[in-house]
């Protein structure tokens, strides 16, 4: 599009926002009957902490409408945050998590196991016992051997790629397993470190005590997958559910719907309401046309969770009545900047503080979208990691650069009239351009001059991803993201500061920090049982990383959604970085 | 408006019939444009018995197409803002034509009055066959006609005007014909419904020298034919020499000579009638020299020249001591039937003629 | 596109060749399709260059665009291998031709995924073949394309004509700032505009639902496509408005208009027989070229209103770097763009019997 296109387009927004004023008034009629009934009522951001409108009522459509298709209803494959929530209607593992509001989301809970694992031999063993009168959708039996069928698909990089490959880090341990495609067992059940003594026991033989393994067999790669019903890359269409719903018609683009799992036993399932029953899910190519559908009440839910439309956003900021309805949490995303260390002058602190005291924080949260699309972060754990505090030794919070003590860190690294350098961004997403921007703009002031360098997003590997590369262009500034998979400190941050992991492509290291104190703390997390103690490591690892000044944080990512005030038991997810689709349910029962 | 004073006494000033099959009596048409009112017509008056032929002689710019195509009544947006402002009368068979409805004037059109236009190939609608362009407009004013029937008339027609194997050729494109074959057919398209009054506007000026002569043969065979009365229009007096019985002179818009052909050839009048006799190339006289061009341009229709408008080129006007210039020429009688509009006396004209024109004709 | 074009603005003058006889029409069918079968080869050939040949050439990967997040070796290898991506670049093009002709097989051991002709690859996105995405498509496309077409020929000639009769009068100068409106706001604007006042504000049209087809349910059939259909024929309409009303113009000017009233044609007939089949002709030259481009507008409408047709493949496509979708698409458009230019010009001759077809 022209610039002149995209002018028009945006009075276009403006124009059918204001048109569409007088059909939402109709909309939200339906939250009189839905708020009263439950306890907590929906107020602005209420969902973050408390449940909005409890209710146990069942029956009724949800939905969901996206303007993204899932990458994969395989549930080894899906990758996509909102994947994984659509993935708790027709998936479950042996842990998952809870539907909670607040801290209480992210403790995982026995889900198809009877109870947590019995963790032996220094942590190394894992010991799950199936629930009984578990059923997949064709009335079949779940077993320990489905389970384990479906965590060697994993292995089938070569048939299923694109998933999460967690649980081969954990369990190949040098087997070169190849997956049940091409598994010489007659049974296609040939990875040795997971045995199943019967069909109801699943053993699982680490080489290392893992802390965040739980948390890799709670992913969709963990889930049971019957052999029978197994064809490879087109199970992706037909995926056969272990949950409350099962999936049909599929159709890529287009969407699919869920209807209730007459094999799924409520009495098996303490995770899920299962209130609804079907549940729809509509692909869209006009995000502004799903705005309108969703405050004129005909959708329930956004299922992208990504946030609404510029103008859509404006018009809930306005009507007090639809910003009731929104929820605006912070998920485990955060859009830094990281500081070479292998880079002149970067390789020293006092040149990497100086950047961090000269940025301007608010800059950069404007550069992502203003203060709906995240809160200025001050250090590198999100707030819903354990282990995250409120550090900020830059004073990052204030939300200004401290020139002055910018030039007292220059003058510390012996650079005090500034220095030359350059800062990466993506090309592919204009937004990390912005803050590149910002960032350039702020440097200016204290002498530094940075030259901003696009490369195509899709080849960061070889780019960004190479410590050469880095080196060879002067790249001592890099704009990139990270979320976490899952809710843990090391989840999130040892694979962007784990020196062992610098590697000569795709590395993710971008600083290229090789810290044995890090490294050692690393290792103690992972071998440590308790979550708390894992945690209490990561504070450490997180301050030292910015006592180190190796990444400026920049933003962790939020975004302000809108719910049909219909909705029940509307709460946001922790772990899931969004509202939990699968314990809503619907008021008018419709 | 009325600045020329008519040049023929209007007698019936009401609108009763004339006894003549046509009548064109003072009539005016004016185009209306930025610059100015062009005055394309301005009080021409004729006459035309039935199976009679006029010739319609001029330059460009003349009046004289302005004039066929209001007897044709095709003039577009007559009345309307942009559109010409026509006045007069015409008569045609007892009928008058400049104040009946467009509805009355399109139904006499292709039936009572045809016309023959100048390029054949631009004047067919490339898209249609010949055949189809000639029954479209039989059956126009044949509604009852049947398809074959009609289609039989159209192939008598082209086998009429000169075509060969006409039953063949009825259905070829008018690209398919070669011009002199076009004109055939334009003018088979023309005598479809046999019209009493047939317009022929510059029949022979697209066409190559050898085929002009078919072309004239054949109109004035099918006048014999067809008793029809026919207005030739033409630049080149040859052109009416032979085929006219009476000859009508227009310059500026207005009528500066007329009669009967034979004395408008041998005792012409108006020094603009010598002027294209001098330019008229002739068989038994073949020195280029003697071609006598009429020296100067076409006055402008917007502002005429004043008193006589062929002042500025006649090399007589000084011997009037400014009449020429300063009064509007009426059109008088020379000798029976012979009318011009000169200010030059009668026998200084006839002198004139006689000692400096005639000899190099 | 091709020798054989006769394209005159609005017939007037010059005798050309007589039409060919049936034998020779045929034999230019015939070579015309042939010419057809290059230009897709040519096409298909330009695509697989861009998307193959120059990563090749600049030591990119291809198979860094189809996998996800995880650049997981194995996953590497085994997309390269299932897609033949691990051959040399003149087997990959082989390999891609046969598959258009012939179909193939995508294969690396346990995963096979057979491909029928015409092959054009398999969508990253999707797993299945693209040709078969793209004509499951292809209707919606089509009905989209055929209401508009219909729209804007219907209005878009119709106030041209109109405008030219009544030339310089309200009429005329309203429908041309309105046409002058069509062809330069995007159909972003005219589709946001029209969804929010018609389903939103006036609440005339119901919300669309994207599941129904035409055999489901007409009427709401109709009711999703009435929105669309105006949008594109908006676009449109104005252009056609105003060549409309110029080649009119330029008719209406023409002497075998004024033989046709000197015959004493009514002047409907003037107009509507005469003066309109002369019009029609640069028309129909346009129209088929639009119908054969439509996708162009056709991305941005069906984008708009949520229709999954070629023109949403085509986005689609590209958004997620589906390679072989995108590949496939640009063929099956540029079939289209050959075919409507081929049956312009077989279209051509029936109307303007100057034109041969040699």
């Amino acid at each position: 599009m022209t610039t002149r296109n995209k002018a028009l387009a945006a009075a276009a927004l403006v124009g059918a926002l204001a048109l569409t004023t007088s059909a939402c008034s109709g909309g939200s009629k339906s939250s009189d009957g839905g708020s009263g009934k439950g306890g907590g009522s929906s107020t602005f951001n209420a969902a973050a902490t408390s449940i909005v409108n409890p209710s146990t009522k069942k029956g009724g459509t949800l939905k969901l409408w996206s303007t993204q298709d899932v990458d994969s209803l395989d549930p080894a494959i899906g990758y996509y945050a909102f994947v994984w929530d659509l993935q708790r209607f027709y998936t479950r593992t042996l842990v998952n998590y809870p539907s909670k509001p607040g801290k209480d989301g992210l403790a995982l809970q026995p889900d198809l196991a009877e109870a947590m694992p019995t963790i032996t031999d220094g942590g190394k063993t894992y010991t799950f016992k199936l629930k009984q009168g578990l059923k997949f959708e064709d009335g079949t039996p779940i077993t320990s051997k489905d389970v384990k069928y479906g965590i060697e698909r994993v292995f089938a990089q070569d048939v299923i790629p694109n998933g999460p490959i967690y649980l081969i880090g954990d369990l190949d341990q040098g087997q070169k397993y190849p997956g049940p495609y091409k598994d010489k067992d007659k049974d296609k059940l040939g990875l040795k470190s997971v045995q199943t003594p019967d069909d109801s026991t699943i053993v699982f033989k680490l080489s290392q005590p893992n802390s965040d393994f739980l948390y890799h067999l709670a992913m969709g790669g963990g889930a049971p997958v019957p052999r029978a019903k197994d064809d490879g890359a087109s199970y992706a269409k037909h995926p056969v559910s272990s949950g409350p719903y099962k999936i049909q018609g599929y159709v890529a683009n287009k969407g699919f719907e869920m209807v209730r799992n007459p094999n799924w036993d409520a009495s098996t399932d303490k995770l899920r309401p299962a209130l609804p029953d079907k549940v729809t899910f509509t692909v869209t190519s006009n995000a502004d046309d799903l705005d309108s559908r969703l405050l004129a009440g005909s959708v329930d839910i956004d299922a992208g969770q990504r946030g609404v439309q510029t103008a859509a956003q404006g018009k809930i900021l306005r009507t007090p009545k639809l910003k009731a309805s929104t929820v605006d949490a912070p998920a485990a995303t955060i859009r830094y900047i990281s500081l070479q260390t292998k880079v002149k002058p970067f390789d020293n602190v006092n040149c990497r503080k100086a950047v961090e005291y000269a940025i301007n924080p608010t800059d950069q949260q404007t550069a992502r979208g203003g203060q709906w699309a995240g809160k200025i972060a001050t250090s590198m754990l999100p707030p819903s990691i354990p282990g995250s505090d409120n550090y900020d030794p830059y004073n990052l919070a204030a939300g200004k650069p401290q020139i002055d003590k910018a030039k007292q860190a220059l003058a510390a690294c012996g650079k005090p009239n500034g220095f030359s350098t350059t800062i990466a961004a993506r090309s592919t997403s204009p937004k990390d351009v912005k803050q590149a921007v910002a960032a350039q703009a702020a440097l200016k002031a204290v002498g530094i001059t940075a030259n901003v360098f696009q490369y195509d997003g899709s080849q960061s590997a070889s780019t960004v991803g190479s410590p050469a590369f880095m080196h060879s262009h002067n790249i001592g500034l890099n704009v990139f993201g990270w979320g976490s998979d899952y809710p843990t400190g090391s989840g999130f941050l040892s694979v962007l500061i784990d020196g062992r992991l610098i590697s000569k492509s795709g590395n993710n290291n971008y600083s290229e920090i090789n810290d044995p104190e890090i490294n050692g703390w690393i290792d103690d997390a992972a071998k440590s049982t308790d979550p708390a103690a894992a945690a209490a490591d990561y504070t450490k690892i997180n301050h030292k990383v910015m006592d180190l000044a190796l990444y400026v944080p920049g933003v962790v990512e939020q975004s302000l959604n809108y719910y049909n005030p219909r909705l029940t038991n509307v709460m946001f997810s922790q772990p899931l970085g969004m509202i939990d689709f699968s314990a809503l349910g619907l008021s008018d029962g419709k | 408006m009325t600045d020329t004073p008519s040049t023929e006494p209007l007698v019936d000033l009401a609108k009763d019939a004339p006894s003549e099959f046509l009548a064109v009596r003072d009539l005016r048409v004016h185009f209306p444009t930025d610059d100015g009112v062009v005055k394309s017509v301005d009080g021409l008056s004729f006459t035309l018995e039935r199976g009679k032929t006029l010739g319609i002689v001029g330059e460009s710019g003349s009046g004289k197409s302005v004039t066929s195509l209001s007897v044709m009544g095709l003039h577009r947006n007559v009345g309307k803002k942009s559109g010409p402002r026509i006045s007069g009368e015409i008569w045609l068979d007892g009928k008058e034509l400049v104040g009946a409805s467009p509805e009355e004037v399109r139904r006499l059109r292709g039936q009572k009055m045809a016309m023959i236009f100048q390029d054949p190939l631009t004047a067919m609608h490339p898209f249609y066959s010949v055949g189809h362009q000639i029954i479209e407009g039989y059956r126009q004013h044949h509604p009852d006609a049947k398809k074959q029937q009609a289609r039989d008339h159209a192939i008598q027609l082209l086998d009429r005007v000169g075509i060969p194997q006409p039953d063949k050729r009825v259905d070829s494109y008018p690209h398919e014909f070669s011009g002199g074959m076009r004109q055939r057919a334009m003018i088979a398209m023309a005598l479809a419904n046999d019209p009493s009054l047939l317009i022929a506007d510059e029949p022979t000026t697209a066409l190559d020298v050898t085929v002009q002569a078919q072309i004239l043969d054949l109109i004035r065979d099918l006048q014999k034919e067809f008793g029809s009365s026919v207005i030739i229009i033409t630049h080149d007096l040859g052109v009416v020499a032979e085929l006219a019985d009476d000859i009508l002179v227009m310059y500026g818009g207005k009528c500066v000579e007329k009669g009967p052909a034979a004395d408008l050839f041998d005792k012409p009048e108006h020094p603009y009638t010598w002027g294209l006799l001098g330019s008229m190339p002739r068989i038994d006289r073949d020195l280029q020299d003697r071609l006598i061009p009429v020296k100067g341009s076409p006055p402008s229709l917007i502002n005429l020249p004043s008193g006589c408008a062929f002042n500025p080129r006649c090399p007589y006007a000084e011997r009037n001591e400014g009449r020429c210039t300063s009064e509007v020429p009426e059109l008088v009688e020379a000798a029976p039937g012979h009318r011009a509009a000169c200010h030059l006396p009668a026998e200084t004209r006839h002198r004139i003629f006689a000692e400096e024109i005639a000899p190099r004709l | 596109m091709k020798a054989g074009r006769v394209r005159p603005a609005a017939p007037t003058r010059g005798g050309r060749p007589t039409a060919g006889q049936p034998t020779a029409v045929l034999l230019y069918i015939v070579r015309r399709l042939l010419n057809v079968v290059v230009m897709l080869l040519v096409v298909a050939t330009i695509t697989f260059g861009i998307f193959f040949l120059v990563p090749w050439l600049q030591h990119t990967d291809p198979v860094l665009r189809y996998v996800g997040k995880n650049a997981n070796p194995v996953a590497i290898e085994g997309i390269k291998v299932k897609l033949g991506l691990d051959k040399p670049i003149y087997e990959q093009f082989w390999l891609y031709l046969k598959g258009l002709v012939a179909g193939r097989s995508y294969n690396n051991g346990p995963d096979t995924t057979w491909c029928p002709a015409p092959c054009m690859g398999i969508s990253t996105q999707t797993q299945t073949p693209v040709w078969g995405q793209l004509t499951g498509d292809f209707p919606v496309t089509a009905w989209l394309a055929a209401g508009a077409a219909t729209l804007w020929l219907v209005f878009g000639v119709g106030t041209g004509v109109l405008s030219a009769l009544r030339k310089r009068s309200v009429l005329d100068r309203v429908t041309m700032v309105t046409a002058l409106a069509g062809v330069s706001l995007p159909v972003y604007f005219t589709g946001l505009v029209t969804s929010a006042l018609f389903v939103y504000n006036l609440g005339w049209l119901p919300e669309s639902d994207p599941g129904v087809t035409l055999a489901d349910d007409p009427v709401a059939w109709f009711q999703n496509m009435l929105l669309p259909w105006i949008t594109l024929a908006f676009l449109f309409a104005a252009t056609y408005a105003r060549l409309t009303r110029a080649t009119m113009l330029d008719v209406l000017g023409e002497d075998y208009i004024r033989t046709a009233r000197a015959k004493g044609l009514r002047e409907g007939k003037v107009i509507g027989k005469h003066a309109m089949r002369a019009t029609m002709t640069p028309v129909l030259t346009v129209f088929g070229m639009d119908l054969g481009g439509l996708l162009g507008g056709a991305i941005l409408t069906e984008n708009v209103f949520n229709l999954h047709g070629l023109g949403y493949d085509a986005l689609n496509g590209i958004t997620k770097n589906d390679l072989p979708m995108i590949m496939g698409v640009t063929l099956f458009a540029a079939f289209f763009i050959v075919m409507a230019n081929l049956i312009v010009d077989l279209l051509y001759a029936v109307v303007d019997p100057r034109v041969r077809l040699a």
